[in-house]
């Protein structure tokens, strides 16, 4: 589960431009990188299931809106709500729908998998959809943005567009390196077996159905932070956050970010969320080029963004270093 | 003498009306090679299903040195001690050899819920990874992912992730089917000196590797057992040859 050297490469200089950017980029565009990031640890949670796990679910958005609601929920009119309270409830939250949903859900695979965390999922659209008490269809704002202190001094303001910026990238980061850390472990060996062949792992003596739960459980919690993040950074949280839709916006950045490798994944959102941005002034039918595009990268990337830049950051290394560090 | 190490009592599975394994009972003892032959549909594979948990009993009982497994999951059978390979290679295509026989020896540690701690840092696991692919003698072919291996490293790799669970009693289901000779004759000596220290129950095709290797032999045919004895016994039995060997000249040679 190695990352090739020109691929780090590729990745500190992302990271890089991504530091510099608020320096010098529109506000506009500083918002829509916001939304790209958040939207890249939404797919990266998603990654661990489908790329990792060999788990398509349908039905992720439901921990990513579920925890924009719980944030709007424990968030109260009068003023904001410290993040120590809200985010650990955002997160047990979501972790535990995932435990529920997964429970029923991971024991069925393929079709059947697929259908049951896209029931688990509608079922909470509509719940919150027909519920006036928490804004219906319309949705519910979030007033206020959770303060972040210590002691009562403040460790960073995430109403400063400025430090929430850093907020999201450093909860970027962060997530990706725990993907790593977690896909290097005993507990990542075992999921990427079951990927691989889940029959034979459980014929090596892993009772696979407990390491498919806790993986269904760590990516719900994971876009469950990533819902949190989309109600800070949005201010509202409405039904279409959980719908069927947005579980599918996000299995599209995925595989067309190039499944398996988790940092394909925030490729994926990146160029969903710009593309779908720029489709708009474009044109009157954003989606029919949406689709040109979709189909574009299936057919002419089999590996998806991800494959491409692994191909273009090792041909630049080989060019400059004799192929030494090519795999 | 040796001691029995796995049982069964009765042993039978049913698919529908048909009788796959009927009412089998056998004994294996403690270090030694006993083959299972008998012809196509005599409820070989089925019966090892039955032993290693792929498969649901309908009725008997099997018994593994004091424990009763007869419920078992195959993840629990493995973890009790039995190991098993398949007749149809059965590996993970995208990993490499040594991650492959990584997999079966990391299942041997008390748990493998750890998050953070790197893998590679196991040295237990490392250790038992080494082993395996020693024993099977793919140490040469350690980081070729196993999908670009020949089909004859493969079912060598096939039973190296077997090993690497460090088994007591090895399921071997035809594990020379479509090698070549001289791929056999390495399986035959590796299954020897397997023998040294496990428990092998094999069901084989290739009669010579059979009678070469087999301490015991038992037939079967359409779910039941023919006979069961020493290769000679089995040789000389006026069923088996009229069942199995009749029309074919090992039991010519018999007589």
């Amino acid at each position: 589960m190695n990352v090739s050297r020109s691929v780090i490469v590729f990745l500190l200089c992302g990271v890089a431009a991504l530091v510099v950017y608020p320096w010098v980029g529109e506000s506009f565009y500083i918002e829509l990188v916001m939304r790209m990031m958040i939207f890249g640890i939404f797919a990266m949670s998603l990654d661990l299931l489908i790329g990792f796990t060999g788990l398509v679910s349908f039905g992720h958005a439901a921990f990513f809106g579920l925890a924009g609601y719980i944030l709007a929920i424990v968030t109260p009119e009068s003023g904001p709500v410290s993040i120590w309270v809200a985010l650990p409830l955002c997160l047990a939250g979501t972790a535990f729908a995932a435990l529920v949903i997964g429970w029923f859900s991971v024991r069925t695979s393929g079709i059947y998998f697929i259908m049951l965390t896209l029931a688990f999922a509608q079922m909470l659209f509509y719940f919150f959809n027909e519920n006036s008490a928490l804004g219906g269809s319309d949705g519910i704002f979030i007033f206020y943005k959770p303060t972040i202190k210590i002691a009562g001094f403040t460790l960073l303001d995430l109403d400063n567009h400025f430090s929430f910026y850093y907020f999201v990238l450093g909860s970027l980061i962060a997530s990706y390196l725990f993907l790593r850390v977690l896909l290097n472990s005993p507990f990542g060996q075992v999921i990427r077996g079951i990927r691989a062949n889940e029959a034979r792992t459980r014929a090596l003596g892993y009772a696979t159905f407990r390491y498919k739960l806790v993986s269904f459980v760590i990516a719900g919690t994971l876009a469950g932070f990533a819902g949190f993040l989309e109600g800070v950074h949005g201010g509202i949280m409405s039904p279409a956050h959980l719908g069927w839709h947005e579980s599918g916006l996000v299995m599209m950045m995925v595989i067309l970010g190039g499944m398996g490798t988790i940092y394909g994944a925030v490729f994926g959102a990146f160029a969903m969320v710009y593309l779908q941005d720029w489709f708009q002034d474009l044109t009157e039918y954003p989606l029919l080029l949406m689709g040109g595009f979709v189909i574009a990268v299936v057919l002419f990337l089999p590996h998806g963004i991800a494959g491409l830049v692994h191909q273009i950051s090792s041909l630049l290394s080989g060019a400059r270093s004799g192929a030494k560090d090519n795999e | 003498m040796s001691e029995t190490v796995l049982k069964t009592v009765d042993l039978t599975r049913n698919f529908g009306a048909l009788n796959a394994v009927d009412s089998v009972s056998l004994e294996f003892l403690s270090g030694q090679i006993h083959a299972i032959i008998g012809p196509n549909g005599a409820g070989k594979t089925t019966f090892i299903n039955l032993l290693s948990g792929d498969l649901p009993v309908s009725a008997g009982r099997i018994r593994f040195k004091e424990k009763d497994i007869t419920d078992f999951t195959c993840d629990q059978v493995s973890q009790a001690g039995i190991g098993r390979s398949y007749q149809k290679t059965n590996i993970f295509p995208q990993f490499t050899c040594f991650e492959n026989c990584w997999t079966g020896a990391q299942s041997r540690e008390a748990s493998s819920m750890h998050f953070f701690r790197p893998a590679r840092r196991l040295t237990a696991v490392k250790e038992r990874t080494e082993r395996a692919l020693e024993l099977c003698k793919l140490t040469h072919c350690r980081d070729t992912v196993a999908n670009a291996m020949s089909y004859g490293e493969q079912r060598q790799l096939e039973i190296g992730m077997m090993l690497a669970t460090e088994p007591e009693l090895l399921l071997l289901d035809e594990p020379l089917a479509g090698m070549g000779i001289d791929e056999s004759l390495q399986v035959v000596e590796l299954l020897r000196e397997l023998a040294l220290d496990h428990t092998l129950i094999l069901i084989e095709h290739d009669m010579d590797a059979v009678f070469s290797i087999a301490e015991r032999l038992t037939v079967m045919e359409n779910g039941r057992v023919l006979k069961t004895g020493t290769v000679e016994e089995v040789r000389a039995s006026k069923a088996v040859q009229e069942a199995y060997l009749g029309d074919g000249h090992e039991a010519d040679q018999g007589e």
